[in-house]
């Protein structure tokens, strides 16, 4: 993928956005990769959990926000864990989530699901989902 | 001894066994449940956003109502539960301004919550106030021959500060089964995420994971797996039918709440043990073991 950086999405008032709602200092990120060796949903994933940071740290915006790794992410917490440079990655993910939610573009449509999805799954389930995936 | 017990949505329905089996097994250690009034949902998910004070509410709101009851402390059972209540606790009680603002927030509720309840998990309670020795002087059952993969999942051991124990390697559900006369059995995949609420709309991720999760767990001669999440029981429990149609080489274990061989091993009766919500049987094996 040919991946053009620029200055102008290094500054990009996105990148300030992501760091206030996650609360966590992205440059920190030195790309070791431990986060996405531990993560149980790279195999599903299109972007891995340091590019989603790389991303980040260089403004891309377009990129992170129509990827599908943001959805398939379920904040389990393992790499928060394990990354050497205490970075919150669970909250950076959340962030950018977020910056789509917060749009009213819901990634879930409740009303959409099956009757019988419905009935089937607890609710512990449909709360946590919706909780994560609407606004 | 009593205790303030939050319930959680989960355990009133799919879950019920989950909470009569545990009640019944703190009954025989002399413990009472005493059920707060007026509880509401948690919320599932501890809010990660550093602005989103809002979704906190729900957590804080119950531990007013703990205070309500005239406790300072409250066990729930449900790891998801426990991890939202115990971290949204943690949050208020390090920043004074958002728990003002929360207290604003609820400023028709009669009492203001100061950061001042202590959210246990059943097992922090049975360790540290019961007493594992006192639980192991209590078996009547010892679950001799049983072999168990205790599967923790996320939300009892992430993150590190919940505290529970080790996030990486935790041990004290092998350290229960062990007391309770069970073999358990260590396998790798012992705190792999089951891919929680991707169930409602992405059932094959989760099927992957049960498949793996499962698979590792039989690999290391389990004869059942434990879970402390309704979330977890319903994905590796109901959803393994759809991994056996993804998958076809995988075979069906029967996966149970720990608090249903607690009781078992307590003496409880059977029926509180509520057998028959969980999907895969597990009388069949607990029969072969001479456990029922
Ligand atoms: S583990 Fe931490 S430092 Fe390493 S790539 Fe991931 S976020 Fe960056
Ligand atoms: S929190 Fe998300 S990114 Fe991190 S390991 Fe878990 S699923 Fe992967």
């Amino acid at each position: 993928m040919r991946i053009n950086i620029s200055r102008r999405n290094i500054n990009d008032p996105f990148v300030r956005k992501v760091e206030e709602l996650s609360g966590q200092n992205l440059m920190a990120c030195y790309q070791c990769g431990k986060c996405s060796a531990g993560c149980p949903a790279v195999s599903q994933m299109d972007i891995l959990p340091n590019q989603i940071i790389r991303l980040a740290q260089l403004g891309m915006k377009e990129e992170l926000l129509a990827s599908r790794a943001i959805w398939l992410c379920a904040s389990c917490m393992t790499c928060n864990t394990r990354c050497p440079k205490g970075i919150n990655i669970a909250e950076v993910i959340e962030a950018v989530r977020l910056i789509l939610l917060r749009k009213s573009k819901d990634h879930l449509e409740v009303k959409e699901l099956s009757e019988k999805v419905r009935e089937e799954v607890p609710p512990i389930a449909l709360i946590s989902s919706m909780r994560k995936f609407t606004s | 001894m009593k205790i303030s017990y939050y319930p959680g949505c989960t355990l009133k329905n799919n879950a019920k066994n989950f909470e009569d089996s545990t009640i019944c097994a703190l009954k025989q250690l002399g413990v009472e449940v005493e059920e707060l009034s007026r509880w509401n949902c948690c919320g599932t998910v501890f809010s990660l956003a550093t602005d989103d004070l809002m979704h906190h509410i729900a957590p804080i709101r119950n531990l007013i109502r703990v205070k309500e009851a005239n406790s300072d402390r409250v066990m729930t059972m449900c790891a998801m539960c426990y991890n939202t209540l115990k971290r949204a606790n943690e949050r208020v009680k390090n920043d004074r301004e958002s728990l003002d603002r929360l207290n604003e927030f609820m400023y028709r509720e009669g009492t203001k919550y100061n950061g001042d309840v202590k959210v246990l998990h059943l097992l922090e309670l049975l360790k540290n106030d019961v007493k594992f020795e006192k639980v192991a002087a209590k078996v009547v059952k010892p679950l001799k021959g049983l072999k168990v993969a205790n599967y923790y999942g996320c939300y009892l051991v992430r993150p590190q500060d919940i505290g529970l124990d080790d996030p990486e390697n935790p041990t004290i559900l092998e350290d229960l089964a062990g007391l309770l006369g069970a073999t358990p059995v260590n396998f790798p995949f012992k705190t792999e995420c089951c891919a929680a609420y991707q169930t409602v709309d992405k059932p094959e991720v989760v099927a992957e994971r049960t498949n793996q999760i499962l698979t590792s767990a039989q690999n290391q001669g389990a004869d059942v797996v434990t879970v402390s999440c309704p979330l977890c029981a319903f994905n590796l429990d109901q959803r393994q039918k759809e991994t056996a149609q993804i998958y076809p080489e995988f075979k069906n274990i029967p996966v149970l709440y720990f608090t249903q061989l607690l009781a078992l091993a307590l003496g409880c009766p059977e029926e509180s043990a509520g057998f028959d919500l969980n999907y895969i049987d597990p009388k069949p094996i607990l029969k072969e073991k001479g456990l029922i």
